[in-house]
């Protein structure tokens, strides 16, 4: 068959099972390369009226709070030498962004991998990486950590965010789990969690097909997990990422924007000394808690609205003037839903 | 951030691999994986490789998959 057949035979398919499940369904994805290819192909204009498809926090940087993010400006504005992924600079803090800092004191460094910061570590010793990500991108922190580079750490863990959405003001009836993730923390992972779900990878045909699967599960009351992406997921994943994992974070009750303090969610940094929390306290303790704005970020995290919902959405908060987290990530449905048009 | 690359093994040094993907020479950091080849491809994310890519289990999976969604389809319509 090729690719127009596919795609129409999934979509077909999709169909039937949605005709045969009747009543209204809401599916959630939880990765923002999923989200990206999903808005860019248009795929929930083409499901069946009953079949919801919603977007849930899969965007680490979103899903930051915005104390930790004033914490992180604070320290940069300190003049403490910061690196960091490239989608955190332009991230509003309550009164400036990390690019702000930039311009003004030239301390913070953008990288792509964190092998950078080894290098930047020989011109400024006391440089603090922010651990930004999911279990995809925390272990590769860890090996700053393994280099002696100190963390600010909010990375954060899905499967305890997926239980928590499970019990919220949407009824989830079943999930698109992340890509990468999944690569790393395995099938095995997500057991524990009461609805069905399917892992997919990164193009329109492999999520039409993961579409397809879960709405089958869903209409059979099949709660297991089936992997869509075999080639990078496996049932273990990658036991020394996980191993490392363990070796150097705890994890710790975390906040999540729009989703509140979510126990057991976090990643922190085991050892004191690199511990970029402790040892500029002094410096954190004087950052006051994030004033209420009408940025609807943490609504729109929570699949409650959609970006097109929020007040401030395009009339205020664009790609070149974002009010919030979900404008500036790459993979934040606002930013998204704004490069596809909506 | 979520985007990984699949990508072909052409040297390693110690915990770097020189990669080739699609024409592009990269160096990336392997010390997430053991018992890497050359020749092997691997998923990378930012900078790291996370994965090996087992192509011939991935292949027969993804058959398996292919059939189980054939085999509904029959289910569907016979109902």
């Amino acid at each position: 068959m090729d690719e127009e057949h596919i795609l129409k035979d999934h979509i077909h398919a999709i169909q039937k099972i949605a005709e045969d499940i009747g009543k209204n369904i809401t599916i959630m994805e939880i990765c923002g390369g999923h989200t990206n290819i999903i808005l860019k192909y248009g795929i929930r204009d083409i499901l069946p009226e009953n079949i919801h498809l919603i977007s849930g926090p899969g965007c680490p940087v979103c899903v930051s709070s915005q104390y930790d993010i004033d914490c992180m400006i604070e320290l940069a504005n300190q003049h403490i030498p910061i690196a960091t992924y490239g989608d955190m600079l332009r991230v509003p803090g309550s009164k400036y962004s990390l690019d702000d800092i930039r311009a003004k004191h030239g301390n913070v460094f953008e990288i792509y991998s964190t092998t950078e910061v080894l290098d930047l570590q020989k011109k400024y010793p006391n440089i603090v990486f922010f651990g930004i990500g999911f279990e995809t991108t925390a272990p590769m922190t860890t090996y700053l950590i393994e280099h002696d580079v100190m963390v600010y750490s909010v990375h954060k863990l899905v499967p305890p965010a997926m239980n928590i959405l499970l019990q919220g003001l949407v009824n989830i009836d079943g999930f698109i789990n992340p890509g990468h993730v999944s690569t790393i923390i395995g099938t095995h992972a997500y057991k524990d969690i009461t609805v069905p779900q399917v892992i997919t990878g990164f193009t329109a045909e492999r999520i039409l097909r993961g579409i397809r699967i879960l709405v089958e599960l869903i209409r059979n009351n099949e709660n297991t997990v089936v992997n869509g992406y075999p080639e990078a997921v496996t049932e273990q994943g990658n036991k020394k990422a996980q191993t490392l994992l363990a070796k150097h974070f705890s994890i710790v009750d975390s906040e999540w924007r729009g989703l509140g303090f979510l126990p057991k969610s976090g990643l922190e940094v085991k050892k004191d000394t690199l511990n970029a929390k402790i040892k500029y306290a002094h410096l954190l303790e004087k950052v006051p808690l994030p004033k209420k704005t009408k940025c609807r970020c943490g609504d729109i995290l929570k699949g409650l609205i959609k970006p097109e919902e929020c007040p401030l959405y395009r009339k205020v908060c664009t790609p070149d003037n974002p009010q919030g987290a979900c404008m500036v990530s790459e993979e934040g449905s606002c930013a998204i839903s704004y490069r596809y048009g909506k | 951030m979520c985007y990984a690359i699949p990508a072909k093994i052409l040297e390693i040094n110690g915990e770097t691999a020189k990669v080739d993907y699609g024409g592009v020479m990269k160096n990336v950091n392997i010390c997430l994986l053991e018992s890497l080849k050359i020749g092997d491809y691997i998923l990378i994310h930012a900078g790291f490789a996370i994965e090996k890519l087992d192509k011939k289990s991935a292949d027969e999976t993804l058959q398996l998959i292919k059939e189980m969604l054939h085999l509904s389809e029959q289910d569907s319509s016979n109902a």
